[in-house]
């Protein structure tokens, strides 16, 4: 791997910037937020991802002070946030919403912060033109907010929440609002200004593909719980279960009873079908449940049977997915499972050999999938 | 389908015809030469100043800018405060007994509103004035601006209150800086309302007046008792012209800042 590769939380010297300690989080018979542990590092990019209700606004919405935990604390360097206040807090928040103040211009939202603190003019207009240059919107100083574009409302959101120069900064679903293309040229924005003024960053957002872009870690969550939290690359090739690899991206999942054979274990799934073998560090117990993962661009596709591959079965074409740049081909087998296979598309569209209702083999080997437990 | 039928400016005639007849008429003879009110003699204006001249009616019209100004005054900012608890600090415990509360005094008929003031002054040995009828007029109209201002505050999108906090606002500075310039339209016609409703209370006036406070209403009415006077229409006349021009221009200059400002908030929110 390269040299000094950015990963506090394997280093048990490192002290975490916020601490989580079993945060339960209750809003009537309701809870967000259950029994919840968890550190975050200085100068990450931390993610949490989930579908709506999850508990991952309320997260954010306690760290900023807006909401304070039914049970359990929350340390921010170090410090228990429990009696701070939210204006008292070294953390500004860039909402959903933007929530710009309509009756100002862009200059005094900025601003806004700043003067509170008691500033002297001279720093305060230093500071507002900074974060102006930094996000580009120095021509729009003199605007209002209704008088200027959506990507430029959410960048003064973003100046405004970082002018204060916080130790943590939380966004909360902040590109929702863009399109596509501008919200992936906002990304690396994000990125690269989290980078220059060496902020902690934490991101709510329901969009995964926004989360493995800008993260440095990411916390899967679901019904007020994190059921995994590491890099975006762990998330998606080693996901620890069923629930984090359906949610990011694309999986098969066969499910089935685990029959471990030498160093490897296979996956009873059906009867007359071989058994899919796989590898994993868990031990499982034979005749356990088991599922069986493995991501459609693992799984190759082919019209005449492979020779040497772990595991192959054979299936017919049930529907073809052009992407332009990939494939991706629905493989109905014999049980009624259907398989998802991608290909890149390297040739032109007219030299492609697989079509509708073809008998095709599917195959991949004992470590391209993964063997989960729940 | 044509929109005007005969049916609908027949309705339309019909009713505004009843509602603007009389003021017409009282319009149209208060420019009347003749000293009997019911005698047309040409068009004077005579006692328009005979009106400026007489004392009694600018002691009055006087008092009753005065009772109107403070009343409305305190009447905002009482009112603004209950609104705003009211909208904003979620479920206590008797929350709705509360804006029941607020609101009743709206339904209340005035005698009796009158008549427990005058009690309470009466029994705390307050005397009889300018004083009371500011406090009288305070009580009932603050219910009509705490109305104004909550129907304003339901629609304000709290995370501009919970962005000021973050950004290091004590809760009061974030309602000085940020809502209450947001909302800014609301109370000024919710203090405009409160003006108007003090300047034309003739019941509750007289309840908690004393001999020293007479306000306009109170001497029309008494006035009139002796009979009607020309002098009466020329005043009447005046008054309904202040009402009109002052309520036409407060609901023109309310609602163009109310549409600016609604405008303006959404369009500083994500777009849709």
């Amino acid at each position: 791997m390269s040299q000094n590769v950015f990963a506090p939380w394997e280093d048990p010297n490192e002290k975490p910037l916020i601490q989580f300690k079993n945060v339960t989080k209750r809003f009537g018979d309701f809870t967000a937020i259950d029994d919840l542990t968890q550190d975050i590092f200085a100068r990450e990019f931390f993610a949490l991802l989930g579908p709506s209700g999850c508990g991952k606004t309320t997260m954010m919405r306690m760290l900023a002070g807006f909401e304070a935990p039914t049970e359990g604390k929350i340390f921010i360097a170090g410090q228990d946030m429990a009696k701070i206040p939210p204006n008292k807090r070294a953390v500004n928040m860039m909402f959903q919403s933007y929530a710009l103040f309509p009756h100002l211009s862009v200059w005094d939202n900025i601003a806004f912060g700043l003067k509170r603190e008691g500033k002297d003019k001279d720093a305060i207009a230093a500071r507002v033109e900074e974060m102006l240059r930094l996000t580009r919107l120095s021509k729009f100083a003199k605007r209002k907010p209704h008088q200027i574009s959506g990507g430029q409302r959410q960048r003064v959101a973003l100046a405004r929440s970082l002018a204060k120069a916080p130790k943590l900064l939380l966004l909360d679903e902040p590109l929702g609002a863009l399109d596509k293309k501008l919200r992936q040229d906002t990304q690396f924005e994000l990125m690269d200004i989290q980078e220059k003024t060496g902020t902690t960053f934490v991101i709510v957002t329901h969009d995964q593909e926004e989360a493995m872009t800008v993260a440095s870690r990411v916390a899967v969550m679901d019904e007020g719980r994190i059921i995994q939290v590491a890099t975006p690359a762990q998330i998606y090739e080693a996901p620890n279960s069923v629930y984090v690899a359906d949610f990011i991206g694309d999986v098969n999942i066969i499910s089935g009873r685990a029959k471990p054979t030498g160093d490897k274990v296979a996956t009873q799934w059906a009867e007359g079908q071989p058994d899919i073998l796989g590898t994993t560090t868990t031990k499982f117990d034979a005749g356990q449940e088991i599922h069986f993962a493995i991501r459609p661009e693992k799984v190759a596709i082919s019209t005449e049977e492979p020779q040497d591959a772990a595991n192959k079965l054979q299936g017919k074409v049930l529907d073809i997915a052009y992407l332009g740049n990939i494939s991706t081909y629905h493989v109905e087998l014999p049980t009624g499972h259907v398989i998802k296979a991608q290909t890149a598309n390297t040739r032109r569209l007219s030299r492609r050999q697989i079509t509708w209702e073809d008998k095709v083999w599917i195959s991949f080997t004992d470590t391209a999938g993964v063997l989960l437990e729940r | 389908m044509r929109r005007f039928s005969w049916f609908n400016a027949t309705a339309l005639t019909l009713g505004f015809a009843f509602l603007y007849i009389p003021m017409i008429i009282l319009v149209i003879y208060s420019f009347n030469a003749s000293k009997l009110v019911t005698v047309w003699a040409g068009f004077s204006t005579q006692w328009y100043g005979e009106l400026v001249r007489n004392e009694e009616f600018l002691n009055a019209a006087w008092v009753t800018i005065k009772v109107a100004v403070m009343s409305s005054t305190i009447a905002t900012v009482l009112g603004t405060m209950a609104a705003y608890v009211l909208v904003r600090a979620g479920r206590f415990g008797g929350r709705t007994l509360f804006s029941g509360m607020i609101y009743a005094p709206l339904v209340m008929p005035e005698v009796i509103t009158g008549l427990s003031l005058l009690l309470l002054f009466i029994g705390i040995g307050l005397d009889r004035g300018v004083l009371t009828i500011v406090l009288a007029h305070t009580t009932f109209s603050m219910c009509y601006v705490s109305v104004v201002v909550s129907s304003r505050l339901v629609s304000f999108d709290k995370s501009l209150e919970e962005a000021a906090l973050d950004l290091g606002c004590s809760p009061f500075e974030a309602f000085r800086l940020v809502t209450l310039p947001i909302i800014a339209p609301a109370v000024v016609s919710g203090w405009l309302l409160a003006f108007t409703l003090s300047l034309d209370d003739l019941v509750i006036a007289s309840f908690t007046t004393g001999p020293s406070a007479t306000t306009l209403p109170i001497k029309i009415f008494s006035a009139v008792r002796l009979g009607v006077s020309p002098e009466i229409n020329a005043l009447s006349t005046i008054m309904i012209a202040i009402v009109t021009i002052g309520v036409i221009t407060a609901s023109l200059v309310t609602k163009q800042a109310a549409v600016r400002q609604a405008r303006d908030e959404r369009m500083a929110e994500r777009p849709a």
